[in-house]
């Protein structure tokens, strides 16, 4: 029998959704195993009643609840507590919902002055109050991890979470497991360059050139990226961005980790490790740019990322 | 005032939309809206981040055209650097776009809209969606979900990631493209060429002449259109000059950096989303009868303002529309026909990309370095056209930035669908399940 599922987008970009199709073809024989009382992307099952004329929210019974996306406003927030109401067992799907996602970094800032700029300070905008209409939810005080609002039982992180960790948790619920959690490993224990353990030295090299690579040839051929000089995340993010087979996909790219699968574990402080990784292969971590924001781009929830009280002027 | 019905969420978008409409005391439509309800506020927090970094930032704006935000903010990078990309890094940016957009129409036409027009727009909402496809045409299904993959699959094995990638960056791309890849890749799209000249045949002769009359009744307005051509009016997604077309065809066209002279943003205290509008032609007014200033962009947009398409098969295609709907085509379903006949295009293109022997070339990346700049850049997204506008210090760190992005644009248009559909089908307080799903067909078919 199919297992009852409601899912929805929070504060989120709907990647977690397509990496939910990107499943592939094991998707037409998940399908049957589960019935959607709820999906957005792809249901049209209405909150308020098929005709429009309910007047509180009504979330669907279900057994497992699927959210992406962080909490920004009040009304994502009621949502949120009527589903936890509502399922068994509840998934935060993707770093945003997991940990804040990149658009935590807005925690940087006090909300009046994010309102400011986007209403008040854009060249094109016409500068206007914020819309205060009853149907535009308020914002909540900070964009904050699902978990810093309700209770989660299973947690896939990954901007996007790969398809075969979201198929393997899916399928857990359903064979009767009540959790399920990424084996704590780093992107670097997945990961295949060479590694000497020392870079040249020196500042740490912003992202204007590219690595050096021999692109006929393997990633288990090339330089580690810390070691030629680049901030690259891996040795302090949580492994598994290729999902089980492949190797990191930024590293395929040839580009650097920028931390999107979130920390190993919890309790762990990201920031402070990746200082001590990069002083440990010889570079000095106090020249990285903009180090705030970019070890923490997506974990920017659990008050990780705040508001800097400006200096007093001289 | 009477009844208020609240259609919420609006669903198989992609995002968050409420729609409400108000009846008076005889029943019929006295106000429709379309609330955008999230705001996350990239604009604010995007201020202080490294300009080499926007690329790998910005393309979490949207997890359905990643692809979109990621070479948009490249091209801007790249001006803010002052810099032009090797003709090769400019191919690959081409080529993994292209092939994200077939992606991306295959989704929206299958999954999203089908269910409306293949298992029918009154049908009951537990079976007018993608599962209700699965069942009603196995193998078709069978064929979507993994030509869909296909092409995620192909992107994944060269440029590591499909959603919210990487590769492309300030100055050109992060890796060229060896010969076994190209020769690994071209087979898999001529496989989505295939499948996308079916896919527009199937709608052919299956869907659209079943649904004329939705076709002419749901969502209709006029207004103008915004969306980029090549030099010699060809429709391009991924660089030429901007064009803004008014409700009757004529058009002016203006590089990106001139963007601030012919649009601007309208807030209205009912939406996070604002209202942006050609401001050349008057104050924004969204009335059915009389509006002023609204435009759209988006499949139908884009197909409007280009003299032609850039690859035969799509132009055979275009010539036969036009031959049926005339220039500006203004029915707003009719976005669903013109969003194939970009899929043909991005096809063909892909292909023709990936035949072409510069493609393995091995230049791919010019030095940058950091200096106070502006850099606008535009491409067009799947929902239409993106402008990404950054300004940095002398440290390359952005001071400012100011975003349009697709779906913004059609806010205007969207609105006035909704109104246009709600009272051509809710007369005298009567109205089901079905006429309500109507009234969400005319969002739909601008894909937000």
């Amino acid at each position: 029998m199919a297992v009852k599922v409601v899912e929805d987008w929070l504060n989120a970009c709907s990647g977690c959704e397509i990496s939910i199709l990107n499943i592939g073809d094991a998707l037409l024989d998940l399908l049957p195993q589960l019935e959607f009382a709820h999906i957005t992307a792809l249901v049209d099952h209405k909150f308020y009643g098929q005709l429009g004329d309910g007047t509180t929210m009504e979330i669907p019974e279900a057994v497992v609840g699927i959210v992406s996306g962080g909490v920004r406003n009040e009304e994502q927030k009621h949502e949120l507590e009527e589903i936890r109401k509502k399922v068994k067992f509840l998934i935060s799907l993707g770093s945003c919902a997991c940990y804040g996602g990149v658009p935590a970094q807005a925690n940087m800032f006090k909300n009046e002055e994010v309102f400011d700029k986007v209403f008040r300070d854009c060249v094109t905008t016409e500068p206007a109050p914020d819309p205060a209409d009853p149907n535009v939810p308020k914002w909540t005080p900070t964009c904050a991890a699902v978990d810093e609002v309700v209770k989660v039982d299973v947690a896939i992180p990954g901007c996007p979470p790969h398809p075969d960790w979201i198929a393997d948790a899916l399928l857990a619920l359903l064979g009767g497991k009540t959790s399920w959690s990424l084996p704590e490993r780093s992107v670097c224990d997945t990961c295949p360059v060479i590694r000497e353990q020392k870079s040249g030295g020196g500042p740490v090299k912003r992202w204007l050139q590219n690595m050096e690579f021999n692109p006929e040839e393997g990633l288990e051929k090339m330089r580690c990226i810390n070691e030629q000089g680049f901030l690259c995340m891996g040795p302090v993010t949580l492994a598994g961005c290729a999902g089980k087979t492949s190797v990191p996909r930024c590293i395929q790219a040839r580009t650097p980790c920028r931390g999107c699968f979130g920390p190993i574990r919890k309790g762990a402080r990201p920031m402070v490790e990746m200082m001590g990784a990069l002083t440990s292969v010889g570079l000095d971590p106090k020249t990285l740019v903009d180090r705030r924001a970019m070890m923490n781009r997506y974990i920017g929830g659990h008050k990780v990322l705040t508001v800097i009280p400006a200096r007093p002027a001289r | 005032m009477g009844k208020v019905i609240n259609i919420q969420p609006v669903t198989r978008i992609e995002g968050h939309a409420k729609v409400s409409i108000t009846l008076d005391d005889a029943g019929n439509v006295a106000d429709t809206k379309l609330y955008v309800q999230t705001l996350r506020g990239f604009e604010k927090f995007c201020e202080g981040r490294p300009v080499e970094e926007m690329p790998r930032t910005v393309c979490h704006i949207c997890g359905i055209c990643p692809w979109a935000h990621h070479l948009a903010s490249c091209k801007a990078a790249d001006a803010c650097f002052g810099v032009t990309p090797p003709p090769t890094a400019v191919k690959l940016r081409r080529l993994m776009q292209s092939i994200a957009y077939v992606s991306d129409k295959i989704l929206h036409f299958y999954f999203l809209a089908a269910p409306d027009f293949v298992i029918g727009p009154d049908a009951d909402y537990s079976v007018r969606n993608v599962i209700g496809i699965v069942q009603a045409a196995p193998e078709i299904a069978k064929q979507v979900v993994h030509m869909r993959h296909l092409g995620a699959q192909i992107i994944e094995g060269f440029a590591g990631r499909a959603i919210h990638p990487t590769f492309s960056v300030p100055g050109g791309v992060s890796k060229p493209m060896t010969e076994a890849e190209r020769q690994k890749i071209l087979p898999q799209a001529q496989e989505l060429l295939e499948f996308s000249k079916f896919s527009l045949q199937f709608a052919k002769e299956n869907v659209f002449p079943k649904y004329l009359d939705a076709i002419k009744s749901i969502g209709v307005i006029k207004v103008g259109y915004l969306g980029t051509v090549t030099e010699d009016g060809a429709l391009d997604f991924y660089d030429g000059k901007l064009r803004l077309m008014d409700p009757d065809g004529k058009y002016e066209d203006f590089a990106y950096d001139q963007y601030t002279d012919y649009l601007g943003e309208f807030v209205e205290p009912w939406s996070y989303q604002k209202f942006p509008y050609a401001k050349k032609w008057g104050k924004l007014n969204m009335s059915l009868d009389t509006p002023v200033g609204v435009y759209r962009t988006n499949t139908l947009s884009r197909i409007n303002v280009a003299d032609k398409m850039a690859t035969p098969l799509a132009q055979k295609e275009l010539e036969e529309f036009r031959a049926a709907f005339g220039r500006p085509a203004h029915f707003t379903l009719l976005y669903h026909y013109a969003r194939l006949i970009e899929l043909l295009q991005c096809a063909e293109t892909a292909v023709q990309l990936l035949e072409d022997p510069e493609i393995t070339g091995t230049e791919i990346r010019v030095p940058i370095t950091p200096r106070a700049a502006r850099g606008v850049g535009c491409v067009e997204a799947p929902r239409g056209t993106l402008i990404h506008d950054y300004e940095c210090d002398a440290q390359g760190l952005i001071t400012k930035i100011n975003l349009i992005v697709g779906t913004t644009h059609n806010n205007a248009a969207m609105n006035m669908s909704v109104e246009q559909a709600a009272k051509e089908f809710i007369k005298e307080g009567t109205y089901d399940q079905g006429i309500l799903n109507k009234v969400e067909m005319a969002i739909r078919a601008y894909d937000p």
